[in-house]
């Protein structure tokens, strides 16, 4: 009879937790109430957009998204931050989940086709990132024999491969960090994206000192803000707060602070191009 | 709707093959590392013994994924230990295998614990009387007739771990489920179709073994 | 049974268990400094790496408890929802009518012959074309649809092997008193099964846990596993020490889960009320419920 009770027990238990996570779902996005404003951008990436252990936000995109989101009329504490996986960012803005994205989102014609952008507000490029001690790599042809990592499905992988380096042997990951674990290591040689993310990385306490850029531009990465497709009036105010921002020094303060200690040379602030 | 197969874009009998290969080699090495610690687990030696249980309870436990993962992560890139491969390909295929096999390895040892119980006290008795030592009991004639009794639970293991090879995407090895996953965002309209040709892949694979096994099984079988 | 394999040890034989205890010790020993040397030569092991779990409690609060609960959550509604569907499979799978019987056991082998890995990127695939579910929640949705229709046909398989281990009596005693085939799978059976199958489905409920790292891992599903990269982000790719410790919490639960199992075998087993039969786990994973994926 015991058992039975026991059994009583277990199956109340879990049912309470499923009515209590039932319940805790559904909130979320999609309301705009009380001047709330949702915007898409990347979690763990540090220096561009990244979740912190205090449950806060920073990064330069975060900077420019709260920026834009002033000059909009929502203050910081109405912004609620959502996670944009890179294979997730077309989606989100299309069902209306975001107002708008900032995730080193780079404009290309194919993205345009499902979404509108405003800016650019950075013009990236693909680099590389070394151990500090590295002197054999200058150029994108020295990694034809060098062990080299990227994360999977990225197009700086799909860059090397093709034409910058074919012969590279090239590793692609799940994440970031695990190809800088294994740069820190010696199992991998180089990692290869953009130049802002991979800033971030180096400009992290724990990685100072430890890894350089080679400051190669072997690409334009010129990263705006994605929108809902054919949205002008957004596309417009987001411009004007951009260009506000390069304006007065905002921008440049952002990418110090984000990116300083990487020894990272930005390129000057990007004109701005999308416009209908 | 099945276009997608004619593309030659996609090349399944290789991602399948490779899935194939994965299974053989970690049923080859789980079969040896799981009787290998079955052997520790009954031995006489306590430390073996414990060895043995700990090693089970810990890995038996963890996510086949994070064991993967880490047998990449922590043996291959960490401790620099990479099997004889020199090109991320091989290295990620071999750590696959290694992270399959000491995973199976663990309910291969469980499966030929139960069997060895299903052997009669009197055979090891009797071997004892004749003189054998501990190793020769084992090896001539318990286990001899523990593998005929657990050739069912065996099959079934066999069979998960067949499926379980597609955990290696997760590492990146180029084998079934990481085709299926780039088919799946690629040809975003034929998801039913993809997901068929997968599944039909995996159907071929398992019940055969299934089938055959069992009747091996029934046919090896102890009569008692 | 084991410890007939080998005579109680003379004094010959405790000397060289004495010698294999060394041996292997030292070989045991060897292993772990040549791990933790090499660990501590490319400066995985400096304390910075790894305090963060000790001293920084956010780390816990942040993301590997939340990550927890996702876990926990996917388990358990999993189970909620495989239960009485898998009930129903399993119950089908008896019936007496074909028609019922063949498409029933179609449906559950099927499911059972497919890696859930696949089912589940199915699911995230046909969720993002079909419906309009949120993308946060989706890749939960898409796990546990992968492990309901996986694990329902297993538990399937438990249910119909916990009512086959029953006793004839039961089945006939019923009939003697004019009960109908529904009223005494109902009201003899199924009650008497339940407590055959506990230890079984709370093994299965390991199963289910493991195999929700795997939507971590490959669908962007925010439980456990996938925490590794929110906190490598945040403590400079310490990937090493943040697996380690998500490796432990999940022998931890999975451990008490086990531990639970055994538990509530023996005293099924003990229990005079029922009829002390029990679904061994073993007898009924064909598809690899054992084992598992994940």
């Amino acid at each position: 009879m015991k058992l039975r009770k026991a059994t009583v027990a277990i199956a109340t238990g879990l049912t309470l937790s499923l009515v209590l996570t039932a319940c805790g779902g559904g909130s979320g996005s999609g309301d705009d109430s009380g001047n709330k404003i949702t915007i898409g951008i990347k979690f763990d990436q540090p220096g561009v957009g990244l979740k912190t252990s205090d449950g806060k936000y920073t990064g330069f995109d975060v900077d420019v998204a709260t920026y834009i989101a002033k000059e909009l009329g929502h203050k910081a504490e109405d912004i609620i931050w959502k996670q944009a996986p890179s294979a997730e960012r077309e989606t989100l803005i299309r069902n209306g989940d975001v107002k708008f994205v900032a995730a080193s989102y780079t404009i290309n014609d194919k993205r345009k086709a499902e979404v509108s952008f405003a800016g650019p507000y950075l013009m990236a490029h693909q680099d590389l990132l070394v151990r500090a001690d590295e002197t054999s790599i200058t150029k994108a042809e020295d990694l034809n024999d060098k062990k080299l990592c990227s994360v999977s499905g990225s197009t700086s992988a799909q860059n090397v491969k093709d034409r910058l380096a074919p012969k590279a042997d090239l590793q692609q990951v799940g994440g970031y960090s695990e190809c800088l674990t294994g740069l820190e290591n010696k199992a991998y040689d180089a990692l290869t994206t953009d130049n802002s993310i991979l800033a971030g990385f180096a400009a992290q306490k724990e990685h100072q000192g430890k890894f350089k850029l080679v400051g190669l531009s072997l690409s334009d990465e010129p990263y705006g803000i994605g929108l809902k497709k054919g949205d002008t009036e957004l596309q417009g105010k987001i411009n004007k707060a951009l260009e506000k921002m390069q304006k007065d020094g905002a921008w440049e303060q952002a990418i110090k602070a984000n990116f300083g200690p990487a020894n990272y040379k930005n390129d000057p602030a990007p004109p701005i191009t999308e416009t209908s | 709707m099945f276009d997608f197969l004619d593309s030659g874009q996609y090349d399944l009998l290789d991602a399948f093959w490779v899935t194939v290969q994965l299974a053989v080699y970690s049923a080859i090495g789980s079969l040896i590392w799981g009787t290998a610690l079955a052997g520790m687990r009954v031995g006489p030696v306590p430390i073996m013994r414990s060895f043995g249980t700990a090693y089970v309870n810990v890995v038996r436990n963890t996510p086949l994924t994070l064991v993967i993962i880490g047998c990449s992560l922590g043996l291959s890139q960490t401790l620099g230990f990479s099997m004889g491969a020199d090109n991320f390909d091989d290295i990620g295929f071999r750590m696959a295998v290694l992270g399959l096999t000491a995973y199976t390895g663990t309910f291969v040892c469980e499966a030929l614990r139960s069997g060895i119980n299903t052997v009669p006290v009197g055979q090891a008795e009797a071997a004892r009387a004749l003189g054998l030592g501990f190793f020769q009991v084992l090896t001539l004639i318990v286990l001899p007739q523990a593998f005929r009794a657990v050739v069912a639970p065996l099959t079934n293991v066999l069979i998960a771990l067949t499926k379980n090879t597609t955990v290696a995407a997760a590492i990146g090895v180029a084998e079934a489920s990481l085709l299926m996953k780039e088919m799946i965002e690629n040809e975003a309209d034929a998801i039913f179709a993809v997901f068929s040709v997968f599944a039909f892949g995996f159907v071929v694979l398992t019940l055969p073994t299934g089938l055959l096994l069992g009747w091996v099984a029934k046919r090896v079988a102890v009569k008692r | 049974m084991t410890s007939v394999l080998y005579d109680a040890p003379g004094p010959k034989a405790r000397q060289r268990n004495i010698l294999y205890t060394v041996g292997f010790l030292a070989v045991l020993a060897l292993l772990a400094w040549w791990v933790l040397g090499t660990m501590a030569d490319k400066e995985q092991l400096e304390s910075k790496k790894w305090s963060p779990f000790v001293t920084d409690s956010r780390v816990w609060t942040t993301f590997l408890l939340p990550g927890l609960w996702e876990t926990v959550k996917a388990a358990a509604l999993s189970v909620l929802i495989a239960l009485p569907l898998g009930a129903a499979l399993g119950i089908g799978r008896l019936s007496d009518h074909a028609w019922v019987r063949t498409p029933v056991g179609v449906v559950v082998e099927f499911f059972r012959a497919i890696p859930v890995l696949l089912l589940m990127m199915f699911a995230s695939a046909a969720f993002v074309q079909f419906t309009d579910i949120e993308s946060e929640i989706r890749p939960m949705y898409a796990v546990i649809t992968g492990l309901v229709l996986y694990n329902a046909s297993v538990i399937a398989e438990i249910v119909r092997a916990g009512i086959l281990s029953l006793p004839n009596g039961q089945t006939d005693a019923a009939k003697a008193i004019g009960m109908r085939k529904g009223q005494a799978m109902t009201f003899v059976l199924l009650p008497q099964a339940v407590t055959a199958m506990l230890p079984a489905l709370v093994s299965q409920l390991v199963v289910i846990v493991k195999d929700t790292a795997l939507g971590g891992a490959l669908l962007g599903f925010s439980e456990l596993m996938y925490q590794n990269r929110a906190i490598t982000a945040n403590y400079g790719a310490n990937t090493i020490a943040a697996l380690t410790v998500i490796a432990l919490i999940y022998i931890l639960l999975n451990f008490a889960l086990t531990s639970f199992a055994s538990w509530l075998e023996a005293r099924v087993r003990k229990g005079k009320k029922g009829t002390g039969a029990v679904v061994d786990i073993k007898t009924v994973d064909a598809g690899g419920a054992g084992p598992g994926a994940g």
